[in-house]
């Protein structure tokens, strides 16, 4: 009867069978053990939805007291890091345009006069609100601060000022996305999620299989060359992240009504470098994996920190510096600024130039590395 | 072309991790031969076949493929050689006829479509042209492993194990195509576990170890092992095989069927060490050793020469 039913010795067999294999896979037994630390890593540690300390310059007209005792309460602040002073509007709109500051108080001419007078000076303070949830809570907390530093001043005869609710008018320009669309920072980003989730494990994949299953062995026993068989198995897949990209934007346009300032082909020509990039990943993953299934976990293990660091589900500047450090590194972070840059602030050939270099420093870097490991798997 | 010899290589020899694999291997193969590559399992044949066409440099020796040199000029080589891997490597997905447009693609061979055509004719595969190869049978896997091979018209054919695992009929077709093939002009150096194949080549080469042991024809590999091969039949055969065995002059006992062979390479120590069984019941003869006796004997010396404990 034994023989029949459900035994245990069998279940057994099967059991410590399936041990002894995930122990010999070691790159999978670590990769069992490295994701779960990596997510605890970074949710635990990387990720804050209140980012603090964002870089704010100032462009002020004003000398009075007042002026400086705002700028000195702000920069005593936790939500900004008042480092810079610039001259001009156009200056600080390029400032923000290329997304090098997040905020810019202007303080315009005889402010501190005109408060003395009672006139109720407008203060305005720029905010570049493409990612909405990155300056949600400084832009809340900028009243209460201007206030409470006003505050301070207005003693003895200019009490009378403190009482009036209004003594300056503070008005908070949210620029570039001014309703606080999610949408608008969320569907430009997912073209540069999805292209590395693609690019990254289809290259990653469709070369290790080609090994896995010995075709490569023919392949090269061939006059092709390995440059030829490299550039002509990522040719397919560079359209393919086309493809990706053309969808995306057709749903921003359509589904989304994502603004669209800047120019589409300056966009999709800067793509070809981001794609690159993460084809460069695949590559590299595909020398170190020695099967389809290590493969898909080393892409997502590359894949991961991409999506938390680079600043598409979470401030990139609420970050401590270790996790914007590793988000530097990372092609999706620029390619974020990038997309956005040109979607929604409608940046120029110029001013994408520092979000493209680091992703081209990236795809050389790895391209060489992968190049590398490929030639020596051919021995 | 080096005279007549396709293949004229010297002292290749080929190291993993400091292991040796191929051992100052020398090899000469000339053209129109079918020369069969024989040995155990790990010994580096399919090692020397991936220097022989490129995919390997070697980290010592020299020598010619079809004139090149195997070294700097593996690029001409691949152009004219055929290879086909142990295990299947053509594409599963891709149908019969994609996979050979592909391959000769990648030859830039003339006349594309028309090649292909002859080559689907020539499978008899035509009708099914649009069949995924990897739903192909085991035996027709390695016809078109074949026909892939031959598509860009090579002057060498490498073939490493061709026929594991192909049923009697299909091993035949295959070699009766081969055959065809050298009589027109075409090399083939072809590994193989069968003695019956083994007989089929004009000559051979049985390496261990990365060592060539023995080579030539069948007759003067045979001749050259000095093997003295006894048959014996009767009751009991496996008992006297167990008492055999524990003789030192006996080499090898094997079954085959009701009788056992017994072969040794001194043949008066061999007589000297069986005459105390010559009893009535049994019936005992010298015959020819076989190529099989003289691979294994050749495999135990090769162990205790080169193998290390």
């Amino acid at each position: 009867m034994k023989d029949i039913h459900f035994s245990v010795h069998r279940f057994l067999a099967i059991v410590i069978k399936e041990f002894i294999q995930m122990r010999r896979d070691r790159l999978t037994f670590g990769m069992m053990i490295g994701i779960p630390i990596l997510q605890l890593i970074l949710f635990g540690y990387a990720i804050n939805s209140d980012p603090k300390h964002l870089p704010t310059a100032i462009l002020c007209a004003d000398n009075g007291i007042f002026s400086r005792t705002l700028v000195y309460s702000m920069r005593n602040s936790d939500y900004f890091a008042v480092d810079h002073v610039v001259q001009s509007e156009k200056e600080a709109h390029r400032l923000l345009a290329t997304g090098k500051y997040q905020f810019i108080l202007q303080i315009p001419e005889d402010f501190t006069r005109r408060i003395l007078r009672g006139e109720c000076p407008g203060l305005v303070l720029l905010a570049d609100a493409t990612d909405p949830s990155a300056t949600s809570n400084a832009i809340t907390a900028i009243d209460r601060l201007a206030r409470e530093a006003l505050d301070r001043d207005l003693k003895g005869p200019l009490q009378h000022l403190r009482m009036e609710r209004n003594a300056i008018d503070l008005r908070i320009h949210r620029m570039y996305n001014p309703e606080g669309i999610t949408q608008y920072n969320i569907v430009p980003g997912l073209m540069g999620v999805i292209l590395t989730m693609t690019m990254v494990m289809i290259t990653s994949l469709a070369i290790t299989r080609e090994r896995e299953r010995g075709t490569m062995e023919n392949l090269l026993s061939t006059p092709a060359h390995p440059l030829e068989v490299m550039i002509g198995k990522l040719v397919p897949y560079i359209l393919v992240g086309y493809v990706q990209v053309c969808l995306i934007l057709v749903a921003a346009q359509f589904l989304f009504e994502v603004p669209m300032l800047g120019s589409l082909s300056l966009l999709l020509a800067a793509a070809i470098v981001f794609i690159a990039a993460n084809l460069a990943v695949g590559i590299t993953v595909s020398t170190v994996a020695t099967n389809q299934l290590q493969a898909v976990q080393m892409s997502f293990f590359f894949f991961l920190p991409s999506l938390l660091l680079s600043g598409f589900m979470f401030p990139f500047r609420g970050m401590p510096t270790w996790a914007q450090a590793i988000g530097q590194i990372l092609p999706l972070t620029h390619f974020h600024r990038l997309v956005r840059g040109i979607l929604l602030k409608g940046n120029t050939p110029e001013e994408i130039l520092p979000h493209l270099l680091p992703i081209s420093v990236f795809l050389m870097t790895v391209l060489f590395i992968g190049w590398c490991r490929y030639r020596q798997t051919l021995d | 072309m080096n005279g007549e010899h396709v293949i004229d290589v010297r002292n290749v020899t080929k190291r993993f991790n400091g292991k040796t694999v191929v051992n100052r291997l020398a090899l000469q193969v000339r053209r129109g031969e079918i020369y069969g590559f024989l040995g155990p399992n790990g010994s580096g044949k399919t090692t020397f076949i991936r220097m022989l066409c490129g995919l390997l440099t070697p980290d010592e020796g020299e020598g010619s493929c079809l004139g090149f040199d195997i070294r700097r000029q593996s690029d001409q080589i691949k152009l004219q050689v055929g290879y086909m891997t142990q295990k299947f490597s053509l594409y599963e997905d891709l149908s019969i006829r994609e996979n050979l447009d592909f391959i000769a693609r990648l030859y830039r061979v003339r006349d594309r479509r028309e090649a292909v055509e002859k080559s689907l004719a020539r499978l008899g595969l035509t009708g099914r042209h649009k069949q995924l190869a990897g739903q192909l049978s085991g035996g027709w896997k390695q016809r078109l492993s074949l026909a892939a091979c031959l598509i860009h018209d090579p002057q060498l054919l490498l073939l490493d194990e061709p026929t594991a695992g192909v049923d009697p009929k299909a091993r035949r077709d295959f070699w009766d195509e081969v055959h065809k093939l050298a009589a027109g002009g075409l090399t083939a150096l072809i590994t193989t576990h069968y003695m019956d194949e083994a007989e089929r080549c004009h000559r051979l080469a049985y390496i261990a170890y990365g060592n060539l042991l023995a080579h030539g024809t069948v007759e003067e590999v045979v001749a050259a092992a000095g093997l003295t091969t006894w048959s014996v039949s009767g009751p009991d055969l496996p008992r006297l095989a167990e008492e055999l065995r524990a003789r030192p002059a006996v080499e090898q006992v094997v079954a085959f069927g009701n009788t056992l062979h017994i072969s040794a390479r001194d043949a008066e120590r061999l007589r000297d060490a069986l005459s105390p069984h010559f009893t009535p019941a049994h019936h005992w003869q010298t015959i020819p050793s076989g190529l099989e006796d003289v691979f294994i004997s050749l495999m135990q010396t090769a162990r205790d020469q080169y193998a290390k404990p």
